[in-house]
């Protein structure tokens, strides 16, 4: 059970986040540019347990594991924002969100 | 020899299915204009990388992946989607052009400066068979790794989950009185 070379996983996480980064840079609606920023860890993600099984070192499937945490807490603290805008009744458009005002 | 080269041709075929849905449904989480197909898009994503994870002999990884995102980042992104109503965009043709001229630009950019950092620093060194023993990536073996070597590791992970949970319900409860008055 050997499989692809890890260098292949590698290759499709790079090309995974080149996906989210095209996401975050091109989506408007900020929940689709969450979803981008996902895959983007997602991505990083990929890249540490491959090279984690490359080394066989443990520490990349634990680094996984603290980015899973991080991205949980990104998505809880951007859905917030999400719905304290929804409730204020502004555009959940990132280019007419460029004001830090209250 | 030939059970083993039949092995390795059907981890082939499970691999380029799993890397080229994991990519289809990337592609697809960015290009539907509605939100709420790329988030079911995304738990395509996810259910790939786990299987990918599962080539890894990453176990544990593999299974927290499925429950932590399709069970909770996932059906909470479902709920908001549903709570803020629909909102349909078109991705491609939002804007000035040259916007999304300049975005395609940068992240092929991007991947190229990846793709040429990642290759100039393994020069070659990512070819290996790479055995690993059988309690690589089993629960009791990341449990003794979290636990024993990086128990500091798992304590701010705990301290960052809480500080955005309190984060969070600040958020909804500011705007609630800002509503109000």
């Amino acid at each position: 059970m050997t499989g692809p070379d890890v260098a292949w996983y590698v290759a499709v996480a790079a090309v995974l986040f080149g996906i989210g980064a095209l996401g975050v840079l091109i989506r408007r609606n900020t929940l689709v540019v969450l979803l981008s920023l996902e895959l983007m860890l997602n991505a990083g993600n990929l890249a540490l347990i491959a090279l984690s099984r490359h080394f066989h070192n443990g520490a990349g499937q634990i680094f996984a594991l603290a980015v899973m945490a991080v991205a949980a807490s990104e998505v809880c603290v951007g859905l917030g924002l999400v719905v304290a805008l929804n409730r204020r009744h502004l555009s959940l458009d990132v280019d007419t969100l460029s004001e830090l005002k209250g | 020899m030939i059970l083993a080269s039949a092995g390795n041709v059907v981890v082939w075929m499970v691999w380029v299915v799993a890397a080229f849905s994991c990519l289809g449904s990337g592609v697809a989480v960015i290009s539907f204009s509605n939100p709420f197909f790329s988030a079911l898009a995304l738990i395509g994503n996810l259910a790939s990388l786990a299987v990918m994870y599962l080539l890894l002999n990453a176990e544990f990884v593999a299974a927290a992946q499925v429950l932590v995102y399709a069970g909770a980042v996932v059906v909470m992104f479902l709920f908001v989607i549903a709570y803020v109503g629909p909102r349909r965009e078109t991705p491609w043709s939002g804007g000035p052009s040259w916007q999304t001229v300049g975005a395609v630009a940068a992240a092929g950019a991007l991947l190229v400066e990846i793709v040429v950092a990642v290759g100039m620093q393994a020069n070659g060194s990512l070819h290996s068979d790479g055995k690993v023993g059988a309690a690589f990536g089993t629960p009791a073996w990341i449990g003794r790794v979290f636990l024993v070597d990086h128990l500091l590791a798992f304590e701010i992970t705990s301290v960052v989950l809480l500080i955005a949970a309190v984060g969070g319900v600040i958020l909804g409860s500011h705007s609630q009185r800002g509503t109000a008055r």
